[in-house]
């Protein structure tokens, strides 16, 4: 590379390769500055004081020396090599062990003022002598020169030390390390001596700043030389895994999108959303009053999806995670055995706490760590306060697409404040939200029930309707909320218009019934006396018949009679008996 | 030194004593001159610190010089970062003297050396 002239490096940079880059080995910072710093060059740090300086560049050390194979000179003008290795031992980084393995070489440079005079002419060749020993005792492919800016102090010569300076950063160049510098922020410039004049490949910007009391580091890229960088503010997090810059990459939409459905918890809620669920991946805000029941649904849904198996991150803004789960048991869930199955996981925090940079940073942290499939957060309004309006919305907008992009389902839960403008707080990060479930109070007849309606729900067919939400020792139930001429009854109005309605319909029925019993009767009766009717007229049958049968018996027998008189008297044929018969 | 300072007439003798102390014939004063490599100002320097030393320590000096080209490591033990830099080692305390010492008025007073001439 070095062979190249710089107009062919600068065309080469523009096309497909960037410049050669030397791995921060910090998350997100490897992000923004496209793989890290410039290999073989100069990066400047500035910062005020207590910004992250020293531990920027001590991790750029270590993590060379521990993970791409490059060890480091530390050349520190402010604090002693001791001092240095217990101030980042409780990050983890053993400099002594490192020191014996030859990996990294620490070098304190003491500049006491009172105990130099100056007479005459002098250069800082000293330095560099001890810089390339050091640099060649272990072979270092990066040196820190923290904080440099400490030779103004201790020599009086400005002249003299600006050009060595010059001179130092054309030698660390010429020696091909990358090396980084360290600055004191100062007035109205990037750093107290003008070291940017110098360094002018890549200059990283530190900033620490109270907001409300609050406090927010924030890291700029100020410039890079031959390489396409993020411009923003990005905040940073110290802590015990060390330095990590918030890998806010794009406000892009191109996530990958699930056709996957996942149940609410709450059987009649996914009859309401199309009669599955939401989808995976989405983001559901729960948004209502005081005292809804959000806690309550959003536990609902954590403890659905650890029933099938899924990783759930709770991050609770009010509650204390015993508090939650003491709360749970009261409506039947169970959300400690989840908990100590190592699925579920709660960070409680109150949202004062930190900045709102700082929470992200957290919730990215923690989520990169635990990788769950389901995030809660409750309540999101809280975090809202922790910034300034605006600040808050593009914090929401990037942790709802962070976690898109990472396909976790997110339940946002969000406190309304009473009064007209119900759903005016949740405007702006309603347009962010695929779901919406809307929770309400409704005053009624002396008491407070809550109901639940879907207020929007993106890419499925869902109810319209209000359903009365209870919560019982047995979970969330929803009930179909009473609509009748009234209007919409809900709780003991609903129970008591119910009575009401069942008791007119017992009447009702009593007297259908009787009715119903009287035309029995009747039919019954009626029958009875279709009976005897029938009855007496057989009788009249028989009587008629056995009346005829008599008549012809005493016909004939009167005709026997006749004959035998006419026998005995002699009389005609037959014919005459005949013809009398039928006279008959 | 010129303050008259009628009050305090012992003041000015401690002080007296302690300067001829640093200054006593039978103490040996130990310097070490840092250069790298023969540049013309480690030259310089080291023929100025010579003119002074024979001009107000005759007999009691003790010259090191030590050429970090040579020795680089050595550099870290005094907190050598300018060159040349002369180290008073002995007497006490620790003295530091950046440059090339062309300045000679200035160089005695840095080496809290009261010059020959004074005395």
């Amino acid at each position: 590379m070095k062979a190249a002239t710089p107009k062919a490096l600068a065309k080469k940079n523009t096309s497909v390769t960037s410049l050669p880059k030397a791995p921060t080995g910090i998350q997100g910072l490897d992000e923004i500055t496209g793989g890290g710093f410039p290999r073989g060059r100069p990066t400047l740090i500035c910062g005020s004081a207590g910004a992250g300086k020293t531990l920027l560049s001590m991790e750029f050390l270590v993590s060379g020396a521990m993970k791409y194979d490059e060890p480091g000179v530390f050349m520190a003008f402010e604090e002693t090599a001791a001092e240095l290795a217990q101030n980042v031992r409780s990050l983890g980084f053993d400099l002594d062990e490192l020191a014996a393995q030859k990996k990294i070489a620490v070098d304190y440079v003491r500049i006491e003022r009172s105990e130099i005079d100056e007479t005459g002419d002098y250069d800082l060749e000293g330095l560099f002598i001890r810089l390339g020993a050091a640099i060649d005792s272990i072979g270092a492919k990066r040196v820190v020169l923290d904080t440099i800016e400490n030779l103004f102090a201790g020599l009086q010569n400005e002249g003299i030390l600006r050009a060595e300076l010059r001179r130092l950063f054309r030698w660390l160049k010429d020696r091909g390390v990358s090396a980084v510098i360290t600055a004191e922020r100062g007035e109205g410039a990037l750093t107290r001596h003008g070291l940017e004049e110098y360094v002018s490949d890549c200059v990283i910007l530190l900033d620490h700043r109270v907001i409300d009391q609050v406090s927010t580091r924030r890291l700029r890229i100020v410039k890079y030389r031959g390489t396409a960088h993020g411009t923003n503010e990005y905040p940073f997090l110290i802590d015990e895994g060390g330095f990590s810059v918030l890998p806010v990459t794009s406000l892009g939409l191109q996530h990958e999108v699930s056709e996957e459905r996942v149940s609410s918890g709450v059987p009649r809620l996914d009859t309401m959303l199309g009669g599955e669920g939401f989808y995976r991946g989405t983001t559901i805000l729960v948004s209502g009053t005081a005292g809804t029941g959000k806690t309550s649904l959003s536990a609902h849904f954590v403890d659905a999806a650890c029933r099938r198996g899924e990783r759930c991150l709770y991050f609770s803004f009010e509650e204390s995670p015993g508090q939650l789960i003491r709360n749970m048991r009261s409506i039947g869930l169970n959300l400690e055995q989840w908990s100590k199955k190592g699925l579920l996981k709660f960070h409680s925090s109150r949202a004062m706490f930190y900045g709102l940079e700082m929470h992200l940073a957290i919730i990215h942290k923690i989520v990169n760590e635990f990788d769950p499939q389901v995030v809660v957060l409750d309540p999101v309004g809280s975090l809202v306060q922790a910034g300034t309006g605006r600040d808050a919305h593009i914090m929401l907008i990037r942790l709802i697409d962070f976690l898109k992009q990472r396909g976790i389902t997110a339940f946002l839960t969000n406190l309304t404040s009473g009064g007209e403008a119900l759903e005016r707080t949740d405007v702006e990060i309603s347009s962010i939200v695929d779901t919406w479930l809307f929770m309400r109070d409704i005053e009624l007849g002396g008491e407070r029930n809550r109901a639940l309606y879907v207020l929007k729900s993106r890419g499925m067919a869902h109810s319209n309707q209000l359903r009365e939400f209870l919560l019982t020792p047995q979970g969330v139930d929803l009930l179909d909320v009473y609509v009748g001429p009234d209007g919409v009854l809900t709780g003991s109005s609903r129970l008591s218009q119910e009575a009401r309605e069942k008791a007119a319909a017992m009447v009702r029925k009593q007297e259908a019934d009787l009715r119903e019993r009287d035309r029995e009767r009747k039919r019954e009766a009626l029958e009875a006396r279709i009976v005897s009717m029938r009855k007496e007229f057989e009788i009249e049958e028989e009587e008629a018949a056995s009346s005829g049968k008599l008549e012809v018996a005493r016909e004939k027998s009167v005709e026997e009679n006749r004959a035998v008189m006419a026998r005995s008297r002699k009389a005609d044929t037959d014919d005459g008996i005949t013809r009398s018969r039928k006279r008959n | 030194m010129k303050k008259p300072a009628k009050s305090a007439e012992s003041q000015p003798h401690s002080l007296q004593e302690i300067a001829d102390s640093g200054a006593q014939p039978s103490e040996v004063w130990e310097l070490r001159l840092y250069i790298a490599g023969q540049t013309p100002r480690s030259v310089a320097a080291f023929a100025n610190l010579k003119k002074i030393c024979e001009e107000n320590l005759q007999g009691r000096y003790n010259i090191e010089v030590v050429d970090l080209v040579k020795h680089p490591q050595l550099a870290a033990g005094d907190q050598i970062l300018a060159i040349p830099t002369l180290v008073r080692k002995l007497p006490q305390p620790l003295r530091k003297i950046v440059g090339d010492l062309r300045d000679t008025e200035r160089a005695l007073v840095g080496l809290q050396l009261r010059p020959a001439s004074s005395e």
